[in-house]
């Protein structure tokens, strides 16, 4: 519905009586800023469930274990996810396809539980192999994809992340700039591409439920009533 | 027919059934599923309560062997050992434990010197212990073959790295507090310091540094200035990796010979082994705690779409108690068949739940609500499981395939993990078919049946109907009135969630959550919580040692009280004191210091010269370990990274070891600091026997009173401060008074005031808006086209204003003196005046009205003093850019009619009314001489201008070709009665659309006042409009439609004095104009009941009619498109745009949604109790209002209800969207504003004292942000206030 009206925002006839989230760019920094916040959060959580994995078993200190990794990973994951968040959306709007399916805060609510709950179970479950673990974690994480998204986009997006996030990784961790924290170097990188897809996915999510917001205040309709 | 097709007919079917089962026999179907969830949660109580406090087990020391690691544990033996009794334990512990004293004391003794010499020894006994060798046949072994090896610390722990052993035997005793140093020792001018260097500052729960070391509670040491007993006991931990009976056997026996206790009971005989559950660190409580957080948002936001039922929270409760005990149902089943739950029930409880979900209650629930509410409850029930069947028979299908890939992981904790969510899904769908529905049955009852009751007596009082109207309809809709009267219904949906940072929002909900006070309180519980829950033992020892020591029974218990002097071993050395019970020997003293309270006398070992055994050993001195704080010993292991989660330590029995020292080797030990060390000596008293007693015991009960007072008081301030600072607060941000009656006695009550959903009460004002004056009795129609706003009153005027100014600018008059007859039923604008909800005394009302309104306007001059604005504020600027209109309309009306004489040339509408008076009609004819008269111009002359009196005569112009089909006609329309009411009214440029109950058409200048044409061929009336260019569409009561279009005779061309008027606007059509209207096409029977609503856009034209359908016609060739089914009422009304989309809204309360191009419905709305009033929409909303005077707010996209907004009584319709998310509403003498994204409320306007009290009835917006308001029979224009132009 929203496609018409999408192509010409800058000079739209526009009445008087609108309310301050129709500026633009306003309402892009909120999100950005949520969206920010979310992934940081998730960051320290899903670090704290990785960092349990055996590394050490009696952490000297709770609150140092949360901050563990360096400093600068859970700005990056806040910055991703709210380049993800706010890209999702935007891909759908310019691709015209926007999505339908499942609009709501509780469907996104159960979709970053089951995305909790992946990481979860990557932390916590033992597997035999680490083919095992990656083939697990690939199927719940498509899981996630068909049961909240199932955009083409979104699984094109997804895919697309994973790749280059977890190449972003690779690369970090053969210049020395970070190390992964379990001595077990293929573990990680068995699961890497899967949570960065499922994560991609949530956020994205995330991303588009707080975009039908401003979809709502930004397309305008030419009739007047 | 498909499979599909089939199965899904069956599917329905079964649930039809099914639904009329559950609705049909509520009670006993839920008798049976309680009983159902009862039978299969009965394994459950097998299970084990969830906790993590240690277990103990106790087995002999004799023929002690570890137990094997691969156990035959057979459950069905209770007596045998626990099930985690395999293998070897972690460690197996031996303490032993050193009693030490100076005997006998001397007066000379410092303080210090209480401890100093007995710590002293334990250098001594350590070395011992690590000589030990057992030599036998098989060789000999050391301590360091059997005991358990360490290595480092945790990183963490550096500081420790002095205090704890590394690399070597796990061996702990105070002398590692000077890395078992002597030297060191004996160089410490402050052993106190050296103690407690480690202790943390602030509450701890868990063992400290000292703990571990002393391996004893810390008051028991002794090692204090205050102490009372003069005795220090501390333990020599030692831990063995394997158990090895004969050198413990040889090490015991030595450490007893070396150091006799001779008043030791202790039996030595058992062995105890600690088993460990797992344990929760607050590194894994944060993931723990935010998927609890998630899947509370999770249920929140899920049961927040319940909506219109009785009892919204009951049935929340209802779908969270259906999933839980799904749960647990099949937690319980998976025990009933042997499988028991390994993995941590709290750590997959919420990924449970929200695999579960509550999707397909909701589904349930909406379904069923969004029937038709005519319809008896079972049916209702049954048709909305059976309409959803199949999407709920696909999801649960979908689950669990999904549930299913998951089982072929092989993983066993996946595995384990699907087995239970397939279990609990199928127990989920089973509680759904069963409880939930059967209790969403009893619910939709309850509501219907507290509607009726509600009802009843108005319903009784009501005279009996007559046979006008509907009466059908109106049961029906006094039936469904909704309970609550006076409530603003926000629902908190979706998007009302994340708000806009506004500074003032933020905290305005923060005070009115109290969010502030409730994070404190919940994070007080959660902080009490985690402590009782991580050391429950240790907070325990820790209550009742203060307990104890406020106890008046003194700390002389420890020693005196558990050893009655039959326990007393007979090799007691002293059998004078045994025969004295321990509390004799005080009494002495408590006479010699009378100052001393009772219980400051403390031990016995009051003599000097008798040699009382003041270390005593009693039998809880052989569990001493058990004071010990429970996680003492994970902590320890802990700082070598070894867990003791889920695995077991052996306790061996404790070595007594009692050391007694006598004074001179006290002294010997001293430290050349310790005579002038900050402590001065406990003061000899002068008749003291016995120097550092009588103070110490005072002085450590008063500092340890003060510590606690201090401690209480603190405590105490600081929660009152906290208190008071909550409250100034809670003051400063929450102005909002709550049951307290605010403002003046004339205004409403603030708690009347419509609130949002977070109790902000917006900023009220009050502005003083135009009022346009003129009419006599209610207003009936509005119209505007931004410019000119046309009003229409029930006595039949029509005036015409100017939109920017509110100035009068034409009047016209009613033609006729007749009684206007009600407007058909068609469109809702019965007025529930009465608030009863009976539409027959509105009616009749209405007649009373209109009857007294017919003497009304007989009156001359209309009474002139309501003719102008009162205020009058006429900017004479504004007529700079008008045509000089002067010869045409008196602007000057403040001038009495009266004066006009229809002889004079007097400006027209004067005249006609001084005309009115002598003749009841309207003599059309001298307006027509007289525009003949004055203007010279061709006549605009039609035969609808015709006086209802046959006395005049109309000059018939000649020239009228353009309404030739009228001719036919012209008989029965000069009857009087033939002019009719005004039904309908449209404006467009300067023209008016009026139609007639007589079923004529006419056309007027608006400007001029004059009649330009008018058509009636057809007597049936015309009940709405459509005038849109050059094409007029009327509906007629008889169900037909006809299409005019208007023909101007002179090119059309844009008025030279409306020059502000964009080009969107439609052209004016100047006065010079001819215009003719032509009939070009009728279809004679649209519908079969009469045209109720009426919409035309995007060349689409939409009839909306009482026989319940819709159609749409294309506008050009008034070809029907599409004949629209859906509705189960009759059509209220009709909204459409330019984009398309076609809402309607009929008696039934429900909302549809149409695609125009396809004529398909998009979706359907249950949306009101009684009929739907009016409709419209924007981009993203739909809002819609009904006759139980509420406002719903839709999304467009999907149909779910944002939120509602409670109207004042008889407001129900007055709704107007002056942009994409303003929305304005009527009140009782106010209009508000609302956001309508967030459903805020914005603003409310009192329209001054006028208005007060009178409901706004109807609201027209207008182009230029103005806001028309109908309070009866005055309009109000009201400019949106600035306040909100400022938002924007």
């Amino acid at each position: 519905m929203a496609e018409g009206e999408t192509e010409s925002p800058g000079p739209k006839k526009r009445g008087p009586y609108i309310s301050s989230v129709t500026s633009r760019s306003v309402n892009l920094m909120i999100r950005g800023i949520v969206l920010f916040f979310i992934g940081v959060f998730l960051a320290l959580v899903l670090n704290l469930l990785q960092v349990q994995r055996n590394v050490t078993l009696f952490p000297p200190d709770v609150i140092a274990s949360i901050f563990s990794s360096a400093w600068w990973v859970p700005p990056c994951c806040g910055t991703a996810s709210a380049v993800i968040g706010l890209l999702y959306p935007c891909i759908d709007r310019h691709l015209g396809e926007p999505h339908k399916f499942k609009r709501e805060w509780s469907s996104v609510m159960r979709c970053v539980a089951v995305f909790v709950g992946i990481n979860h179970a990557s932390a916590k479950v033992d597997f035999d192999n680490n083919i095992q673990l990656s083939l697990t974690l690939a199927a719940l994480s498509i899981g996630l994809w068909w049961t909240f998204d199932r955009s083409r986009t979104g699984f094109g997006l997804g895919v697309g992340i994973a790749f280059l996030a977890t190449l972003v990784t690779q690369l970090l961790v053969y210049n020395g700039v970070y190390q992964y924290t379990s001595p077990d170097f293929l573990y990680v990188r068995s699961w890497l591409p899967c949570i960065f897809f499922a994560g991609g996915i949530t956020m994205g999510n995330i991303g588009r439920q707080l975009a039908v917001y401003e979809c709502k205040v930004i397309a305008e309709k030419s009739h007047q009533e | 027919m498909t499979l599909t097709d089939r199965l899904r007919e069956k599917i329905s079917q079964a649930f039809y059934n099914h639904g009329l089962l559950c609705a049909s026999y509520p009670i006993p179907i839920i008798l049976f599923t309680g009983l159902c969830i009862v039978a299969c949660c009965c394994p459950l109580l097998k299970l084990p309560l969830p906790g993590t406090g240690p277990v103990e087990f106790t087995t002999p020391v004799k023929d002690y062997s570890p137990p094997p690691v691969a156990s035959d544990h057979r459950p069905g033996d209770p007596n045998e050992q626990p099930e985690w009794y395999v293998g070897a334990p972690v460690a197996y512990i031996q303490q032993i434990f050193v009693k030490t004293s100076v005997t006998p004391w001397h007066k000379d003794l410092l303080a210090v010197d209480v401890f100093r010499s007995p710590l002293s020894r334990a250098f001594q006994l350590v070395e011992e212990i690590r000589n030990h060798v057992l030599r036998d046949s098989s060789g000999t072994r050391s301590l360091e073959d059997l005991c358990l090896q360490v290595t480092d610390l945790l990183p963490g722990l550096r500081k420790l790295r002095n205090l704890l052993p590394e690399h070597g035997c796990l061996l702990l005793s105070p002398a590692n507090f000077w890395q078992n140093d002597r030297e060191r020792f004996h160089a410490d001018p402050d052993i106190i310091r050296t103690i407690h260097q480690h202790e943390p500052k602030t509450l701890q729960t868990s063992a400290t540094l000292k703990d571990l070391l002393f391996g004893v509670p810390g008051k028991y040491s002794g090692v204090s200035l205050y102490a009372r007993k003069r005795m220090v006991s501390y333990t020599i931990t030692l831990v063995f990796q394997r158990y090895h009976a004969k050198f413990l056997g040889s090490l015991r026996a030595r450490l007893l010979l070396l150091h006799p206790s001779p008043n030791c009971s202790f039996r030595a005989e058992s062995l105890v082994h600690v088993h460990f559950k797992e344990e929760i660190g607050v590194a894994e409580l944060v993931p723990l705690v935010t998927t609890y957080i998630i899947l509370f948002a999770y249920i929140y936001f899920s049961t927040c779409k319940i909506d219109m039922v009785k009892s919204k929270w009951g049935l929340a409760l209802a779908a969270v108690v259906t999933v839980l005990s799904s749960l647990l149902m099949s937690v319980g089943l998976c025990t009933l068949f042997g499988l028991t739950p390994t993995l941590n029930g709290g750590e997959i409880f919420p990924y449970l739940v929200v695999v579960i979900g509550l999707e397909n209650v909701l589904v349930l629930t909406r379904s069923v609500v969004s029937t038709p509410v005519d319809l008896e409850v079972k049916l209702r029930i049954a048709q909305g499981l059976s309409s959803e069947s199949w999407s709920i028979m696909k999801n649960m299908a979908t689950e669990l395939g999904i549930i299913l890939i998951g089982y072929f992981t092989l993983v066993p904790a996946i595995q384990e993990f699907c087995l239970f969510a397939v279990v609990g899904l199928v127990s989920d769908f089973f509680l759904q078919m069963l409880f939930f529905t059967t209790v969403l049955s009893i619910d939709i009852r309850r509501m219907e049946l507290a509607d009726l009751n509600k009802r009843l007596p108005p319903e009784a009082c009501l005279p009996p109907a007559k046979p006008v109207g509907r009466p059908a309809r109106f049961e029906r809709q006094l039936a469904v009135r909704p309970s609550t009267p006076h409530t603003v219904t926000l629902q908190p949906s979706s998007f009302r969630n994340l708000r806009l940072p506004k500074r003032l929002r933020v905290v305005y909900f923060l005070a009115r959550t109290r969010l502030a006070q409730r994070l404190i309180m919940a994070g007080t519980v959660v902080w009490i919580g985690i402590l009782v829950y991580t050391d429950p033992a240790g907070l325990r020892v820790y209550l009742t040692a203060q307990v104890t020591e406020q106890s008046p029974l003194g700390e002389g218990t420890l020693t005196a009280m558990p050893v009655p002097s039959g326990v007393l071993p007979a090799s007691h050395p002293d059998p004078a004191f045994s025969i004295f019970p321990p509390d004799i020997p005080k009494l002495p003293e408590n006479r010699t210091l009378p100052g001393e309270t009772p219980e400051s006398g403390g031990p016995v070992e009051g003599t000097l010269d008798s040699p009382v055994p003041e270390i005593t050993w009693g039998p809880e001195d052989e569990e001493l370990w058990r004071k010990l704080s429970f996680r003492h010993w994970p902590t320890l292991f802990s700082y070598y990274n070894i867990t003791l989660a889920k695995r077991y330590v052996s306790l061996l029995p404790v070595i007594p070891v009692t050391l007694r020292l006598n004074p001179r080797e006290a002294l010997e030990g001293r430290h050349p600091q310790d005579g002038h060390s900050a402590w001065p000596p406990p003061q000899p008293r002068p008749d003291g026997l016995w120097e550092a007693g009588p103070k110490g015991p005072g002085m450590a009960q008063a500092h340890r009173d003060v510590t606690l007072y201090k401690v209480a008081a603190l405590g105490l301030a600081a929660g009152i401060v906290l208190v008071l600072l909550l409250l100034c607060l809670y003051r400063v941000l929450c102005p909002r008074n709550y049951g307290q009656p605010g403002g003046g006695p004339g205004r409403r009550r603030r708690g009347d005031l419509p609130c949002d959903d977070y109790g902000y009460a917006p900023p009220e004002t009050e502005i003083v808006p135009l009022v346009l004056r003129g009419h006599l009795m209610d207003i009936e129609c509005l119209a505007s086209d931004g410019m000119l706003l046309v009003s229409c009153c029930l006595a039949g005027h029509v005036c015409v204003w100017d939109a920017q100014t509110g100035d009068c600018l034409t009047r016209i008059p009613r033609p006729g003196s007749l009684p206007p007859s009600p407007r058909p039923p068609g469109p809702y604008r019965q007025r529930r005046d009465s608030g009863s909800g009976s539409g027959f005394e509105a009616q009749e009302s209405w007649e009373r009205l209109s009857d007294s309104g017919k003497s009304g306007p007989e009156e001359p001059g209309d009474s002139p003093p309501l003719r102008h604005r009162v205020q009058g504020p006429l900017p004479p600027s504004l007529f700079r850019d008008q045509p000089d209109l002067t010869c045409l309309i008196d602007t000057n009306f403040s001038v009495q009619p009266r004066l006009s004489e229809p002889t004079q040339p007097e400006p027209r509408h004067r005249a006609s009314c001084g005309r009115a008076r002598d003749n009841p009609g309207y003599d059309f004819s001298r307006l027509v001489q007289r525009v003949y008269q004055q203007e010279g111009l061709a006549p605009v002359h039609t035969p609808a201008l015709r006086p209802p009196s046959p006395g005049p005569t109309l000059p018939q112009a000649p020239e009228d070709e353009g309404c030739s089909p009228e001719k036919g006609s012209l008989a029965l329309s000069w009857a009087p009665s033939a002019d009719g009411s005004i039904w309908s009214l449209e404006l467009q440029g300067s023209l008016i659309v009026v139609g007639r109950s007589s079923g004529r058409l006419e056309v007027w200048d608006a400007i001029e006042g004059t009649l330009c044409c008018s058509s009636e061929e057809v007597s049936s009336g015309i009940t709405a409009l459509i005038f849109l260019d050059k094409r007029i569409v009327a509906a007629r009561l008889n169900g037909s439609l006809d299409f005019f279009s208007l023909e101007t005779h002179t090119a059309l061309g844009p008025l030279q004095f409306r020059g502000q008027r964009n080009s969107t606007s439609p052209p004016t059509y100047s006065s010079s104009d001819t215009v003719a209207c032509r009939l070009t096409h009728t279809v004679p029977c649209a519908h079969q009941k009469p045209i109720t609503a009426l919409k035309a856009a995007a060349g689409r034209l939409v009839t909306g009619s009482q026989d319940h359908t819709l159609r749409v016609f294309r506008l050009e060739d008034s070809c029907c498109l599409f004949t629209l089914q859906g509705h189960s009422g009759a059509i209220t009304t009709v909204y459409i745009d330019q984009t398309m989309v076609l809402a309607s809204g009929g008696q039934d309360g429900a909302i549809c949604l149409w695609d125009v191009l396809t004529g398909s419905r998009v979706s359907h709305m249950f949306a009101h109790r009684g009929d739907v009033t009016s409709l419209t929409c924007t981009t993203s909303c739909v809002i819609s209002s009904g006759l139980d005077d509420l406002i719903s707010i839709w999304d467009r996209s999907t149909g779910i209800k944002l939120y509602s907004i409670q109207q004042d009584l008889g407001c129900g319709a007055s709704l107007g969207v002056i942009s994409d998310n303003l929305l304005v509403t009527g009140g009782q003498g106010c209009v508000s504003f609302w956001d309508l994204n967030y459903g805020d409320l914005l603003q409310t306007v009192y329209l001054g004292k006028n208005s007060e009290g009178q409901p706004a009835r109807q609201i027209l917006v207008l182009d230029n942000a103005a806001v028309v308001c109908n309070f009866g029979s005055e309009l109000s224009l009201v400019y949106v206030p600035s306040v909100l132009e400022k938002l924007d």
